[in-house]
């Protein structure tokens, strides 16, 4: 086990899979950072420092820095693919899948079922999302649901440095097109992860990372880190939680959830997109179909209201989740019966 | 270059072969047998044929909505072809595309595209694969007036150069977007590979109604290209015979527009008025693959109308590789 950071788990799972596998490719705005400058290639790098030495260390055909055009990225990626290269693919904040939305949506996630089953599109389209930063409406956007939504992607959402290996490696490898969503306010969170260099967590498998028999948490991506907070501090007073962390939206892991509330009875979602046709409504509607005999409470959704993130530090607060929030939703879930 | 007897005759029966299937279709889906939207590439023949005689099956091509004569040009079967148009399950793609997502990658042909200007960037990844392989092949982009408008056109068009990579964007100007005049929707409508030359790419031009313009234009557009000088873009004024899809009314054409242009800009025509006149071939040759081309049409249509139809269950199938 090594200790790193998320970012550079993710920079140390491409160079691995770049080394190992010829075909694998990177493309992205500023990846290399500073080409065409006086200072030169990698004056500056990624501003998320995810892509920092790959240039050096395989060169312009391998990891090709872009312009600023969102539908020329994911369309070549796309290309690439089809053409038998592994492309990863980086769009720098989740929102610009505005810009590039078709290329995704129309064409990545088709191709396999429009061309009757004849083509394989290995493609990684990894982003940063999220809030945390006070970056307002068109920088923090949590992007899962709208691309949850789309058959033929599959999307990843890893909390820890030791899922974006596993999850990561398990993307490039993937002979369909994966989402790779990035937590920007995770980018530095420090863990252990396995040295194996084939280590991969196969898709559809959530992981539970906190267990009780009160209460099934289910989240993902940062506000998992606020899910076990409130496990934690309620586990202290004999009240136990499954905090469940999904890891991939789609496809998604039906088993775990239900499995925990026949036991548990009582669900809290928690999700840090909007509330409307979301996540958390889904997983919701799913339990109350599918587990309503063993429910003993309204299934709870914790999500922000339905409004765009707004910038000011005390707005921003007061429209993510917070551990406050997801303990108000799990103690009114006991408070039934 | 002179081409050879069987070069002319394999250019022509592609065309007739082009031609006879969208002829056909015309008259199969006013009975309703084919479902959904199809986009006739009638009168635009000498284009695809003109550029793909020169590709092999490594290079790329990718398409439009008004795909058959690229993906024909470019060895899909007619007879698989066929089928998808029909919905049958042993279609090209399993009657999951339809006329306007016919793809067949083993022939290096990446797709139709229902989305209008959606194919240019893909093939600049193609490009780029291309280039990385390193074997002096090329990835090539239809797009016609109308798709020369979107941003994604403009994006791939830079992207391409900055890349370095072997893409040609062959613009073809059938002077129509959907129903709307190319002298209305483009601003540089009598020059659109202008726009490409903006971007920084040298550009060709020739007459999309003569297979030997366009023949002879692209032998010099892929030279240039295979050889490692980046991409290049090209413009070929052409015509649609039929509307922008089946049932288009048309009420947007000239009178006696579509008599003079089938008279007189009929590339199917020229080429044999050509190469009769220089005494390459015979009206007979011709007329001899003719006959062939509406035995090859016929056998297509009954096969199509005889093969299985999908199940319900072919539904679920095919979103992925591994679930």
């Amino acid at each position: 086990m090594a200790r790193m950071m998320y970012r550079d788990a993710v920079v140390s799972t491409i160079a691995e899979e770049m080394e190992r596998d010829p075909s694998v490719v990177m493309l992205g705005e500023d990846i290399v950072g500073g080409m065409g400058t006086p200072g030169g290639p990698e004056a500056i790098g990624g501003i998320w420092s995810t892509s920092t030495g790959l240039f050096g260390k395989f060169g312009v055909d391998r990891v090709i820095d872009t312009p600023i055009s969102e539908s020329a990225i994911i369309g070549a990626a796309a290309g690439l693919a089809l053409s038998g290269k592994r492309p990863i693919a980086e769009l720098m904040f989740a929102d610009f899948i505005g810009v590039s939305l078709d290329q995704i949506w129309n064409q990545l996630a088709k191709f396999r079922y429009m061309f009757g089953g004849k083509s394989r599109c290995p493609a990684v389209i990894r982003m940063a999302y999220g809030a945390g930063y006070n970056a307002a409406a068109q920088h923090s956007q949590s992007v899962h649901q709208i691309l949850t939504g789309m058959p033929g992607l599959k999307v990843v959402m890893p909390s820890t440095p030791a899922d974006v290996k596993g999850l990561l490696r398990t993307a490039i490898r993937d002979d369909d097109p994966v989402i790779f969503l990035e937590h920007k306010a995770l980018y530095g969170m420090k863990g252990e992860v396995p040295d194996d260099p084939d280590f991969m967590i196969p898709y559809g498998h959530a992981r539970l990372s906190r267990a009780g028999q009160d209460v099934t948490i289910v989240s993902s991506g940062l506000l998992l880190g606020f899910c076990e907070t409130v496990a934690d501090k309620l586990a202290a007073e004999g009240i136990g939680c499954d905090v469940i962390d999904l890891r991939c939206t789609s496809p998604l892991d039906e088993e775990t959830i239900l499995d925990s509330v026949e036991v548990t009875g009582r669900l809290v979602v928690v999700d840090e997109a909007p509330p409307r046709c979301g996540l958390a409504g889904d997983i919701c509607a799913l339990v109350a179909n599918k587990a309503f005999a063993s429910l003993k409470a309204p299934p709870e959704a914790v999500t922000p209201p339905h409004t765009p993130i707004p910038f000011a530090r005390e707005l921003e607060s007061a429209y993510l989740p917070s551990a406050d929030k997801i303990e108000a939703a799990v103690r009114k879930t006991l408070s039934w019966r | 270059m002179q081409l050879s007897r069987e070069a002319l005759l394999g250019a022509y029966r592609r065309m007739k072969v082009i031609r006879e299937f969208e002829e056909r279709l015309h008259v199969e889906i006013q009975t309703g047998e084919i479902a959904g939207f199809t986009h006739l590439y009638c009168g635009q023949e000498a284009v695809a044929v003109g550029v793909c005689d020169h590709l092999s099956v490594e290079d790329k091509i990718v398409s439009t909505h008004r795909g058959h004569g690229h993906c024909l040009a470019k060895g899909c079967d007619v007879n698989g072809m066929m089928k998808e148009i029909w919905g049958s399950r042993e279609g090209l793609c399993k009657g999951k595309g339809g006329s306007m997502h016919i793809a067949d990658l083993d022939q290096g042909m990446l797709g139709a595209n229902g989305i209008v200007g959606a194919g240019a960037p893909i093939a600049v990844g193609a490009a780029i694969s291309l280039k990385i392989d390193g074997q002096g092949k090329v990835a090539i982009t239809f797009s016609g007036d109308g798709a020369c408008n979107q941003g994604t056109t403009f994006e791939a068009m830079n992207m391409a150069v900055v890349t370095k990579a072997p893409c040609i964007f062959v613009f073809e100007n059938n002077h129509y977007s959907e129903h709307t005049g190319f002298e209305y929707s483009v601003g540089t409508s009598k020059d659109i590979a202008s726009r490409a030359e903006a971007f920084g790419m040298k550009v060709w031009r020739g007459d999309g109604t003569d297979f030997f313009s366009v023949y002879e234009t692209m032998r010099e557009v892929l030279d240039y290209v295979r050889a490692g000088n980046g991409p290049a873009a090209v413009e070929f004024d052409t015509e649609r015979f039929f509307g922008h899809f089946e049932g288009d009314p048309q009420r947007y054409r000239g009178k006696g527009e579509l008599e003079r242009i089938r008279e007189t800009r009929d590339c199917l025509k020229r080429f044999r008025e050509s190469v009769t006149g220089a005494k390459l071939l015979t009206d007979a040759d011709l007329d001899a693959i003719d006959a062939e081309v509406m035995d090859t049409i016929e056998g297509a249509v009954e096969a199509a109308r005889a093969a299985d139809r999908p199940t319900p269950q072919d539904v679920l199938t095919d979103v992925y590789i591994s679930y």
